[in-house]
């Protein structure tokens, strides 16, 4: 896992936790939705997010096996690798 | 039997202030909330200035989520949300909101909700670019966005809607949640409207020419609702909330009570017999205050103060032409008569809903506010009104009864009558 990739996600995908859960919750195994509570239509918002921050393109079915942090984290590692 | 209707919270975003108190002082002392607006001037509008709630003594975390702030860009749902939550909380409710309350309600109305945001989006579609809106794109722009926000902050069961209806879209909201809770559907609806600020909102207003054009240098003057020299409405924005309960609810929480709804009518004029899209018609006007005094079971000189739709432009008189006609009182005998758009301007579709604040913030103060800018009254209203009914400050006054009535684009009409709280 690369260290630098998971703290740029965890500064984003903490903007959208809900007021009562603090960012130290996002562990790489922690699910967005059942876990960290973060709003389903936010996943949409985290995605661009991560678009703008790594400079990479992500296409609907990325979004779809994307459960976790650490599935995120995958994603985003095969995306840089291809470009 | 039909449930009584009180008003035990009230709520305010106002471009002469924020919350009650502010507000109401500037109600009492006659302070203007019409500045000047850098952006109107920058894209050459005739008229550039506004009244516009100033937002930077507000924390907003005191209002929203740090998620629901982020890329939020809808103004009327900031100010909706302010003055809903602040009624809310007056109304000694805020506590309960962890449960759903399937008694409690919202009817929040809007003109046109989260411009500046729907701009954005528009943008982006445009560029080809539909991917990168982000999530929130529909909820700050759909009409009921306000309602949604508001009904899910505090956890309501009951109706949570939006109604429109131009410039009588916030009081026709307090007329729908107050025939909700008389007709026992609900406890307690949270009533009011908000209208966004900017120039994708003035602007259509600006290029119909009915705004003025001659006050960008003294912008306190600009309004002048009932003056000679009234020159258009001076465009504003905002809103306004007011939490309406049976009684019986009211006194099993014993809770302050500000005052009773006691009837009301909508109606509209079918823009017919001088009636159009942007006019009155004058029978349709009259016969909604006439229903709105029956449908209150009182007489028409039980009222003892008008809050009117006066919006400064040359048609004041004709409104007042129809209080007379609807009242069949004149000279003397006419009620009181103020319009708070020459404080702080027309708030569009929260006009009615800022408005009825201040008007049930009379009975509290016990006093008639002022109106600004009418020393030199219409010839057509002095003709009708002795001068001292149209007060130019602030009157020590305990109305029992007010009647306020707000009109609206397509000929609609609203009129509201409240009365001073007794057993």
């Amino acid at each position: 896992m690369n260290e630098t990739h998971f703290t740029k996600l965890k500064e984003i995908v903490g903007l959208y936790l809900p007021d009562d859960v603090s960012s130290d919750a996002i562990q790489l195994d922690s699910k967005f939705i059942d876990e960290l509570n973060i709003n389903s239509a936010n996943l949409v918002d985290i995605v661009l997010d991560v678009e703008d921050a790594f400079d990479i393109i992500l296409e609907n079915e990325d979004m779809d096996g994307m459960q976790t942090i650490s599935d995120a984290l995958k994603i985003i590692e095969v995306k840089l690798n291809d470009k | 039997m039909e449930n009584r209707v009180v008003i035990t919270g009230m709520g305010v975003c106002a471009p002469n202030g924020i919350g009650l108190d502010a507000f109401g002082q500037s109600l009492l002392n006659g302070t203007s909330g019409i500045r000047h607006q850098a952006d109107l001037e920058a894209l050459k509008f005739s008229c550039q200035i506004a009244g516009k709630p100033s937002l930077k003594n507000v924390n907003l975390n005191n209002y929203f989520s740090n998620v629901q702030l982020k890329d939020l860009d809808s103004t009327g749902v900031v100010y909706g949300v302010i003055a809903g939550k602040d009624a809310w909380k007056d109304a000694g409710l805020y506590e309960n909101m962890e449960s759903l309350d399937w008694d409690s309600g919202v009817v929040f109305g809007t003109g046109i909700l989260g411009v500046d945001k729907f701009r954005e989006a528009i943008y982006k579609v445009d560029a080809g670019n539909v991917r990168r809106l982000g999530s929130t794109a529909v909820i700050q722009t759909m009409a009921s966005g306000i309602s949604a926000y508001l009904g899910g902050m505090l956890g309501l069961g009951n109706q949570v809607t939006t109604n429109s209806s131009a410039c009588s879209t916030g009081t026709e909201a307090i007329l729908m949640g107050f025939e909700r809770i008389k007709s026992k559907k609900a406890k307690r609806m949270l009533v009011g409207s908000c209208s966004d600020s900017g120039p994708y909102v003035w602007g259509g207003f600006d290029a119909m020419r009915i705004l003025p054009r001659r006050y960008n240098d003294k912008p306190s003057e600009a309004s002048r609702p009932m003056s000679a020299s009234a020159m258009g409405f001076v465009p504003g924005s905002g809103a306004g909330a007011l939490v309406l309960e049976s009684l019986e609810s009211a006194k099993a929480r014993g809770v302050k009570i500000y005052g009773e709804i006691l009837g009301g009518a909508v109606n509209s004029g079918g823009q017919r017999n001088g009636g159009s899209m942007t006019a009155s018609n004058n029978n349709a006007v009259i016969k909604c205050i006439q229903n709105a005094i029956s449908d209150s079971g009182i007489q028409a000189d039980a009222i003892d103060s008008i809050n009117g739709h006066l919006t400064a432009t040359t048609k004041d008189a004709i409104e007042i032409t129809n209080w007379g006609e609807a009242l069949k009182r004149k000279g003397k005998d006419f009620p009181y008569i103020n319009s708070f758009k020459s404080i702080f301007g027309h708030c569009l579709a929260a006009s009615g809903s800022i408005e009825c604040v201040g008007t049930v913030l009379q009975f509290q103060h016990k006093k008639v506010f002022g109106n600004l800018n009418c020393e030199d009254l219409h010839p057509d209203i002095q003709k009708q009104v002795s001068r001292e009914r149209v007060p130019l400050h602030t009157i020590d006054f305990e109305s029992k009864i007010i009647a306020k009535a707000s009109f609206g684009f397509g000929d609609v009409n609203a009129c509201v009558i409240f009365k001073s709280y007794s057993e």
